[in-house]
């Protein structure tokens, strides 16, 4: 631990932002430096949630690591999943049915629908308005419905095993996702009409926490974050995976890179998503929702490395093998962990109300980073 | 650039380094001294144009360590992984910070779980442990009977 003090020997004040603080969803712990109202330097200390899943992930096989990733970015689980499946079916060179490839991406869409909401909600909730959070939930609940009937969870789903999916889709699937997407269409203009169009929203988020092309490669920032700085770095559109190839989307891009950019592209990116869920509900193949695996997998010696998109930005899974039936090292590349490095860069020079803001658009999820 | 022309515009360029093809990208091993220069050709040149480091990670090999750099260009879309033999009695390497800003949280997390020291990093503290934990949990002789989950 390290001592803090009241004041620096300039004379400024140091302030501990959490680690049960209401914006930082979770134990996120800030110190930052305050002449007056103005950061001077932000310091994360992280780590409070750290439960290192790279270890325990040494000493599981290869059918039961994934299930620890689900607690990792928890709102991103399939994707977590996914990231995990694919890694070890490179390894194993499976392949996958192409209902089971369908129905994951069908899946993946519809969580990263169920976290932009809650994101919008909390956002909107962090920056003084209550009743968006309660507009978001209304059309998540349908979400989290279809997810319990596939997968039994409410959170910490678990749905994608390496060779395909756990299960067949629910009868209903179909019809509850129409559902979805008919209610999710009708509701989206509200949606604006609420937060985007607030003339306090957008005071608060325009030209807040500016952050240049340059710098979101440099910081490694990937995901939203990056592209509302123009940066192209959809992993799904430039190097695609799984059935993302067969599939008409845009990636989306703003050039601003300050609050409100951020913002904008997820908004955007949740129509893209049910663009991506219409094209495909209809059209699942027929078939096997799972290839024929051995009951314990061995990975032959090697190393593998998964780049794919999650909600929050490219998650990277990277298995050293050794040929036995767990992995030698296990390295996940955490989206929020390189987003939060910049968050110093952000917000300097900016109002401490400001810094709300900026940690609301870089969509933090905490045991994500402390992995 | 394809795999195959990167590998070979590599070789050319690094003609005393040990690269093949991996499952992805290529893969080049380099002596840690050798480390700065390195990154520096491969970040300047404009055939490669190496901008982004997207993931740095330590493995540890019980007789050394091998820190994991996995870069790939913006402009090129083309990737690679550069390796660098650390050795595990003075586990020394410089810090690539001046590269690339992600680099900063990044080292600080291989010091806090390897005990890899980085030179000329600019502010080299734990991360996710506290200040006064004792050793390096990830690597392989690490053992902490109070707070190890053996699954």
């Amino acid at each position: 631990m390290r001592n803090v003090v009241d004041t620096t020997p300039e004379g400024n004040m140091v302030l501990n932002v959490g680690p049960q603080h209401p914006s930082t969803h979770g134990v996120l712990h800030l110190f930052i430096t305050v002449n007056g109202e103005t950061i001077l330097n932000l310091d994360p200390n992280i780590g409070y949630i750290h439960r290192s899943i790279e270890k325990m992930c040494e000493s599981l096989s290869y059918r039961q690591f994934i299930y620890s990733t689900s607690r990792m970015d928890y709102l991103s689980a399939h994707m977590n999943n996914h990231g995990c499946a694919l890694t070890v079916e490179k390894g194993l060179q499976v392949e996958v049915p192409e209902r089971a490839e369908v129905i994951r991406i069908i899946i993946s869409e519809l969580t990263r629908l169920a976290s932009h909401q809650l994101w919008w909600g909390s956002l909107a909730m962090d920056l003084g308005a209550l009743s968006p959070f309660f507009y978001a939930f209304r059309e998540r609940e349908m979400i989290t419905d279809i997810m319990e009937e596939t997968c039994g969870a409410r959170l910490t789903m678990n749905y994608i095993v390496p060779g395909g999916v756990m299960a067949d889709i629910h009868p209903d699937f179909q019809r509850k996702v129409k559902e979805f997407i008919v209610q999710f269409k009708s509701k989206i203009g509200e949606y604006h009409e609420l937060v985007t169009d607030n003339v306090i929203f957008q005071n608060r988020t325009k030209g807040i926490g500016i952050l240049s092309k340059e710098d979101a490669i440099s910081y490694g920032c990937t995901g939203p974050t990056a592209r509302g700085s123009g940066l192209s770095c959809d992993i799904r559109k430039i190097y695609p995976y799984s059935a993302y190839k067969n599939i008409q989307f845009k990636e989306i891009l703003e050039t601003e890179g300050d609050s409100f950019a951020r913002y904008m592209v997820r908004m955007r990116e949740m129509e893209e998503s049910v663009h991506i869920i219409e094209q495909l509900i209809d059209n699942i193949p027929e078939g096997e929702f799972q290839a024929k695996t051995k009951a314990v997998l061995k990975l032959p010696k090697g190393e593998f490395y998964t780049r794919l998109e999650t909600a929050r930005g490219e998650l990277g899974v990277y298995i050293v093998s050794e040929g036995g039936t767990t992995p030698y090292r296990i390295k996940f590349r955490s989206p929020g962990f390189s987003n939060l490095s910049a968050l110093n860069h952000m917000v300097k020079g900016h109002k401490i109300g400001d810094l709300v803001s900026v940690m609301g658009t870089l969509d933090l999820v905490i045991p994500d980073i402390d992995r | 650039m394809e795999n195959e022309p990167l590998l070979n515009s590599l070789q050319t360029g690094f003609p005393e380094a040990t690269i093949a093809i991996g499952s992805d990208w290529p893969e080049m091993s380099i002596e840690s001294t050798q480390l700065l220069e390195v990154i520096e050709k491969l970040k300047g040149s404009d055939n490669w144009d190496f901008n982004y480091l997207f993931c740095e990670t330590c493995v540890d090999w019980k007789t050394h360590f091998t820190m994991v750099y996995h870069l790939s260009s913006t402009q090129f879309r083309h990737s690679m992984v550069l390796k660098a033999k650390v050795d595990r009695e003075i586990p020394q390497i410089e810090s690539v910070v001046k590269f690339y800003k992600t680099a900063e949280m990044l080292e600080r997390e291989v010091y806090d779980l390897f005990g890899i020291q980085f030179l000329n990093h600019p502010d080299l503290r734990r991360l996710l442990l506290t200040e006064d934990w004792v050793g390096y949990p990830l690597r392989k002789d690490y053992h902490d009977p109070i707070n190890m989950i053996k699954l």
